[in-house]
């Protein structure tokens, strides 16, 4: 994946069986779509402060797009079931996508996770790393996640706009 | 203490927590008059492995054999990244230093 470039197309289906098609985000201010896990410490580190994007940015037109793309058999936790459970218990302000087949981690060459893609209104990668500088800094508060989204929203480059996904690899299905 | 205990980090590399985890343990070590080096580095690169060793997950620090936190009974063995907690409850892929620390004196009493 390339900043600047358009992303590939998904229709995934949430924990309440919800379909949601990324081209139904055309037009809108700006998409957070984000590649994580139930079972991976660093997903689980960031998650508390990719939801306060959520919901922070909710009124500015951002819908975050969490989804999870490892291999349920090989790794049960990341189950559609324990999926729903913990959006349940936890109370996501975001929808959690399943990508079954993986096509969606490849398309995006998602590595890890969490994975973090800000796209704008034309469905256009405009930033593309990790939410903040340290899975065990609270405080950083998804801080390059935030000054990205705040860049397209003021129809701005995101600096920097890249920057290395760090987390646990995604469960690629044998073969 | 112990003259030279036997300390394993077994690590898989899927999990980028391996440079931080061993660091914590080495510098640990030095604190106690134990020489870092002593620090077993072994891999685990197979569902097999993982299975024969009952790994559940990277980083997993043994002492004498035993789990410096000994992982509960439904805890899934395979290869991911293990999840340990900081002293304040805070999700973390290594363990907390402080705690290592604890359970270290403990293993090497």
């Amino acid at each position: 994946m390339t900043v600047g470039f358009t992303v590939p197309a998904f229709d995934l289906t949430d924990t309440d069986g919800a379909a949601h098609r990324l081209a139904d985000r055309a037009g809108e201010p700006a998409t957070v779509v984000v590649f994580t896990c139930n079972h991976c410490p660093y997903a689980l580190a960031w998650h508390d402060r990719i939801a306060a994007v959520a919901r922070d940015y909710a009124e500015r037109g951002v819908e975050v797009l969490c989804i999870n793309s490892n291999d349920a058999s090989r790794y049960p936790a990341d189950s559609p079931e324990a999926m729903r459970a913990r959006v349940e218990t936890e109370r996501w302000p975001m929808p959690y996508l399943h990508d079954p087949t993986q096509e969606v981690a490849r398309g995006y060459d998602a590595r890890t996770t969490p994975d973090v893609f800000v796209l704008d209104g034309e469905l256009r990668l405009r930033y593309r790393g990790a939410p903040d500088a340290d899975h065990d800094q609270p405080a950083l508060q998804a801080a390059w996640l935030r000054a990205a989204l705040d860049a397209v929203l003021a129809n701005e480059d995101p600096d920097p706009a890249e920057t290395t996904p760090v987390g646990c690899s995604i469960k690629w299905k044998a073969g | 203490m112990e003259a030279n205990p036997s300390i394993c980090l077994l690590w898989w590399e899927g999990c980028p927590s391996t440079e931080a985890a061993l660091a914590d343990l080495r510098a640990a070590l030095e604190e106690r008059g134990i020489d870092p080096n002593v620090v077993e580095l072994r891999e685990i690169a197979t569902d097999d492995q993982a299975d024969r060793e009952r790994f559940v997950g990277s980083p997993t620090i043994r002492v004498a054999g035993h789990d410096l936190f000994p992982p509960g009974d439904a805890d899934p063995v395979g290869l991911s990244c293990r999840i340990y907690h900081r002293a304040d409850g805070r999700v973390s892929p290594t363990p907390d230093p402080v705690l290592l620390r604890v359970e270290l004196d403990r293993r090497l009493k």
